[in-house]
């Protein structure tokens, strides 16, 4: 049985009903990625999934409890959280943002231990920004930015970790360093690994395991090769797409796609046609 | 290896210098003022010894006023920077965000309404006050989704002390209190006097401890309130906490000198400067350097035209507006 799931999970922001009725299973040690149009509740599901959110009803359950019943300081140590694009680090170093990943691990005055600092250096080794260590997190680009967010993730040394588009604002080969990076440490240390990616061959790529997300609700879950599917892309997104494979991982991967004729007053197929517009990479 | 070295002056001799600095601030500004006073006197003074005359000048008026002058440059200090924090607005301080404006006029309804009312009443209308002066600018910063920009809430912050400032003045002219109203709110150290400090001091000192206490988590909090609860914060007891340290802090400064603007916003951007962003530093720092700057000001204040007072709070508005525009220049940047 896996340690993360949700039954009949409602979220609302503001009035909105955002996730409705959603009943999801987060397989272990794996990664997985959650795709969808815009607004279709992917970062709430993932807000709520890491506590930001309370649920208007229904519950999440890791290993057995409630989250929202759960110590926030314990469940640090199980879930680190990345939200999408952080903001600027106020000035502080790469070295001291990471050390805050130890936060969870403090008393209320602690003092970072031996241990705290091995784990920091390591974090920092592990992500290639050891190098930057005394410079400020402000001055780095984006791609050492996001790596160094990653770093101070890790720093929590919890076995999940979530990230809300950590490839956004990245150029092509910077969004392939980070994703790369994720599936090692999925792969090394046996991390889960949840993500919300826009990028569907991105995700085909990278991931064990989709949920397609629509209107709060799941369309299909399970592996790339069961979601990655012309008609599930034609219900998620209302595209004609055609997919084939990618020769070098042999993931599907969709090759080409066209907006559905007749559902293009549908607001969602023109926001995801931007969206997937990345399929040519 | 690129790596830059860590900074080669610890933080404990930058403290100490800090401190060394404030002791030589405070004798400067005890040896200086209307009344000639030299140095062995006020030492003779503060040892109960020397002439009667000096040595009244020095225990009842000069030492009580700098004492206040003291406390009341860290309060609003420290107030200042945790409203940074909190806010992640480089443009946060007590007087701009409508703080001490509420708190002048919850002071005015006081005088009218209470009016026998003791200096305990008064600070805690004060306290009243500035709560509801954050409560209304933050809460008209909270009507849009995602905030508004640091610059809409600083103007949200002029409307509603404007307003505030309004309330106080008319309550002063319909109850023909004017100049009880303008002599509380004018912002000066002019008569402070043992009485009051024994009642607001140990407010004020409490909320340094609790800001000291609760430094790291303002650092947390103030990466990204998203982040902070995914290190496992509890925000939901941290913010109200941090708010009512402010509250207190504002609170107590506007009950001992009035309206002050300025000091919160500048003291943490000088301290950052020495000692980076991290609030574990910025708050110890921002109370030594709040105390040296208002010293340093209310000092200025009694000499630049002696005999004749110059009003400690046009010193500081003269000194904190060129800094007001550099902040707003240095925009986003503002905390690096």
């Amino acid at each position: 049985m896996n340690r993360l799931f949700t039954n009949d999970l409602n979220v609302s922001y503001d009035a909105d009903l955002i996730v409705k009725e959603l009943s999801i299973e987060i397989p272990d040690q794996q990664v997985t990625t959650i795709i969808g149009p815009n607004g279709c509740g992917k970062s709430t599901l993932l807000k709520s999934l890491t506590r930001i959110i309370s649920p208007a009803s229904g519950s999440i359950l890791l290993d057995g409890k409630h989250i929202s019943k759960e110590n926030t300081k314990k469940l640090a140590k199980k879930m680190a959280i990345l939200p999408q694009s952080p903001e600027s680090a106020n000035g502080l170093t790469v070295g001291e943002l990471v050390s805050f990943g130890r936060f969870p691990y403090q008393n209320h005055f602690g003092r970072l231990s031996k241990r705290d600092y091995e784990v920091i250096d390591w974090a920092l080794e592990v992500t290639g920004t050891i190098d930057f260590k005394y410079r400020q997190v402000d001055s780095l680009s984006g791609g050492q930015r996001q790596r160094v967010w990653i770093a101070m993730a890790l720093a929590q040394e919890s076995e999940i970790i979530f990230l809300d588009e950590p490839t956004t604002y990245l150029d092509m080969a910077h969004q392939l360093e980070v994703l790369e990076l994720l599936k090692q440490l999925n792969i090394d240390q046996k991390r889960t690994i949840v993500m919300v990616l826009h990028d569907l061959n991105q995700a085909a790529r990278f991931a064990d395991y989709i949920v397609a997300l629509k209107d709060g609700q799941v369309v299909k879950s399970g592996t790339c090769e069961e979601v990655i599917t012309p008609s599930v892309l034609k219900d998620v997104f209302q595209i004609d797409a055609e997919i084939g494979k990618d020769p070098r991982t042999n993931k599907p991967m969709c090759l080409t796609y066209n907006l559905l004729k007749g559902d293009s007053n549908d607001e969602n197929a023109n926001s995801s046609y931007a969206y997937a517009i990345s399929a040519s990479y | 290896m690129k790596t830059r070295k860590q900074p080669i002056l610890p933080f404990l001799y930058k403290m100490v210098a800090a401190m060394l600095g404030l002791v030589a601030m405070f004798i400067v500004s005890l040896v200086f003022g209307a009344a000639e006073i030299e140095v062995k006197d006020v030492w003779a003074a503060l040892t109960s010894g020397g002439d009667i005359e000096s040595r009244s000048i020095i225990q009842e008026i000069r030492l009580p006023r700098e004492v206040a002058a003291m406390v009341v440059g860290s309060a609003l200090a420290v107030a200042g920077a945790i409203m940074q924090g909190m806010t992640r607005n480089p443009l946060a301080d007590p007087g701009l965000l409508g703080l001490t404006a509420g708190a002048n006029a919850m002071l005015a309804v006081a005088l009218a309404f209470l009016p026998s009312a003791n200096y305990f009443v008064m600070m805690v209308f004060c306290f009243l006050g500035a709560a509801i002066g954050a409560t209304v600018v933050f809460g008209i910063g909270a009507m849009k989704k995602g905030g508004f920009s640091p610059f809409r809430i600083v103007l949200a912050g002029a409307a509603v002390s404007a307003l505030l400032t309004a309330i106080a003045e008319g309550i002063g002219i319909y109850f023909k209190l004017s100049k009880e109203v303008s002599m509380w709110t004018a912002g000066g150290l002019i008569g402070t006097n043992w009485n009051q400090l024994q009642i607001i001091v140990p407010f004020i000192l409490a909320g340094l401890v609790l800001a000291l206490l609760f430094s790291k988590q303002l650092t947390v909090l103030s990466l990204n309130e998203e982040v902070a609860i995914g290190l496992g914060q509890n925000t939901k007891t941290i913010k109200p906490l941090l708010f009512i340290v402010v509250i207190l802090l504002a609170g107590a400064a506007v009950a001992l000198v009035g309206n002050m603007a300025f000091i919160g916003l500048m003291v943490p951007h000088i301290v950052r400067a020495f000692v980076g962003t991290d609030y574990r530093a910025i708050i110890p720092m921002s109370i030594i350097f709040g105390a040296i700057f208002m010293l340093m000001a209310d000092t200025l204040g009694r000499t630049i035209n002696a005999p004749y007072e110059t009003p400690i709070a046009a010193i500081v508005s003269i000194m904190g507006l060129p800094f007001f525009l550099l902040v707003l220049r240095k925009g986003e940047r503002a905390f690096s």
